[in-house]
């Protein structure tokens, strides 16, 4: 085994595990979508997986949630752990009246202040008495992710959280992402398709194409070339990105109107 | 007396437009509107079942939607054939199951049209009893799940992922449609009865922010239906169950008239 597949990581003094799986299989009728899969969170630690479409990263955090059966292998966690879930959909269809703040208290009660104060750490304060139907992508994943915070969880597991999400507001999201990491301690465990924020913001990273393809600090997956190979020339953009951000330390690389396309990184000429 | 059976009638239909509103808000959240067809279609299959065992309708009623409710859930587990391709399969088999079955039983002489289309009319004071203590028992449990299936209707994972009980509360709750279905089957028919469900919680929609207003207002909605249809049904000597059904489609319609502001934002 490569030094970088291992599931502990090196990323940092990890603080106590949250939850771990191991040898991890799922298969829908037959057909296998998850096969030895080794995760471990553990508090204070951002774990990103990544992954093309369709190479069963929902499939596993579903799994580690308890939400879908394995068919083999085993996951714990932690007794009594709190877990703030952002699933990668959820729809609203216009028949159902719900306001934002009913949203947010559909499972625990909370009082106003602490929903509104939730609301307005993802920047959507403004919106407790909105129709939840109503609301764009990027409000939508923003009233989410304050439903996530709510719980004061151990732990956060959004799946793809910033979908939809405007170009600053996902640099500013991700980055509060990490301060919520920070402040509560909490671990998380994301999904995301944006490999040079993942790259800048995370501790460690999961490549996951039905296997762990490869696995460790953001660094080491970026030379291994199993990764190389699933994503190409972005993964050295990211890798580019990556270096640059930790030069200059901040997250946006030009001025206020750039877009996703346009600021992404020229992969090196060298 | 003519008055005393019309009071029964409009009582009885009162009581199942009460019971019915709040599940008729969840079979139109949760896009069950077919679903409800199905198992009310099989209920006729019920009565015949409730013949043969020498059980009352009503609870061979209960027993077969449950049944098939639960079969159908089963069936959707597989993935060739698409749900309503299956609900088609399963609501038309049933309801034409129940016919076959009941015509065989050639000893039974039963009013067939009044178990299709309703037969609010001939009310009985032992219906009347029927129809609120099954109503009464199917409200106390809509409260006391109302959370949990709100959450669950809402995002079935996500409400898992917060420890929600989903399966259970979802069981119970087609329980409840059963339930329902027993009781509604004497006042609209079961032909009719997801009209009952359905279009009174549609029409409620534009007057509701919440989804307790949208209950409650699609249980007035639906009394008034009642109400006015039976009024319809004496006045103009047309059959109860869709006279009744034709109000609620009426006051649909006025729901959907724009006036000043809108409130659904
Ligand atoms: N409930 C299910 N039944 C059958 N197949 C499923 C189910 N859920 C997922 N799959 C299959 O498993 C595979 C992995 O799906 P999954 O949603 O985990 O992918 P993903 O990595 O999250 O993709 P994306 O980046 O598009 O979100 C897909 O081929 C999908 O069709
Ligand atoms: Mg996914």
């Amino acid at each position: 085994m490569n030094a970088v597949t291992d599931p502990s990581g090196d990323a940092g003094p990890p603080g106590e595990r949250l939850i771990a799986a191991e040898g991890l299989e799922v298969a829908f009728g037959g057909r296998r979508v998850l096969e030895h899969v080794d995760i471990t969170v553990s508090a204070g630690e951002i774990v990103t997986v990544i992954g093309p479409n369709g190479s069963g990263k929902s499939t596993l955090v579903r799994t580690l949630l308890g939400l879908q059966p394995l068919s083999a292998g085993h996951v714990w966690r932690k007794p009594g752990l709190t877990i703030g879930y952002v699933p990668q959909k959820l729809q609203v269809d216009a028949i159902m009246p719900l306001t934002v703040t009913r949203f947010l208290t559909l499972t625990g009660r909370h009082d106003r202040a602490t929903v509104e104060r939730a609301l307005a750490e993802t920047g959507v304060g403004h919106l407790a008495d909105a129709q939840f139907h109503v609301l764009s992508g990027g409000e939508h994943q923003r009233v989410l992710l304050a439903r996530a915070l709510l719980r004061s969880p151990d732990l956060l597991v959004l799946d793809e959280p910033v979908q939809g999400v405007d170009f600053t507001g996902e640099a500013a999201l991700y980055e509060l992402i990490g301060v919520i990491a920070r402040r509560h301690r909490c671990g998380i465990l994301m999904v995301s398709h944006d490999l040079h924020v993942v790259m800048a913001a995370t501790d460690r990273v999961v490549c996951l194409n039905h296997h762990i393809c490869c696995a460790g600090t953001p660094e080491a997956v970026t030379h291994h070339p199993e990764y190389r190979r699933l994503f190409g020339a972005r993964a050295a953009g990211a890798l580019a990105l990556y270096s640059h951000h930790h030069d200059h330390h901040h997250h946006t690389v030009s001025g206020a109107v750039v877009t996703p396309e346009t600021n992404r990184p020229e992969p090196p000429h060298a | 007396m003519p008055e005393d059976f019309l009071v029964r009638a409009a009582l009885a239909g009162i009581g199942v437009a009460l019971a019915a509103a709040p599940l008729g808000c969840f079979i139109v959240w949760r896009r069950m509107a077919y679903f409800g067809d199905t198992m009310a279609h099989s209920a006729l299959l019920g009565v015949a079942l409730g013949f043969l065992l020498g059980l009352a309708p009503t609870v061979g009623v209960i027993l077969v939607t449950t049944g098939i409710a639960i079969l159908l859930i089963l069936l959707q587990q597989q993935r060739r054939l698409a749900t309503d391709t299956l609900l088609g399969i399963l609501s038309h088999s049933a309801l034409s199951t129940g016919l076959v079955a009941l015509s065989l039983m050639a000893w039974l002489r039963i009013d067939l049209m009044g178990y299709l289309f309703g037969d609010i009319l001939a009310v009985t004071a032992l219906d009347l009893y029927l129809v609120y203590g099954g109503g009464a028992l199917v409200l106390a449990t809509m409260a006391a799940i109302w959370r949990p299936l709100l959450a669950a209707t809402v995002h079935e994972d996500l409400a898992r992922a917060e420890g929600v009980p989903t399966l259970i509360v979802r069981l119970v709750f087609m329980l409840l449609v059963a339930l329902v279905i027993a009781i509604a089957m004497k006042i609209v028919g079961i032909l009719l009865i997801t009209a009952l469900l359905i279009i009174p919680a549609a029409a409620a929609r534009r007057f509701a922010r919440t989804p307790e207003q949208m209950a409650v207002m699609a249980a007035l909605i639906g009394a008034v239906a009642v109400l006015l249809g039976l009024g319809g049904s004496f006045g103009f000597d047309t059959p109860s169950g869709p006279s009744v059904v034709v109000a609620a489609m009426l006051l649909f319609v006025l729901s959907l008239v724009p006036i000043g502001r809108r409130i659904d934002g």
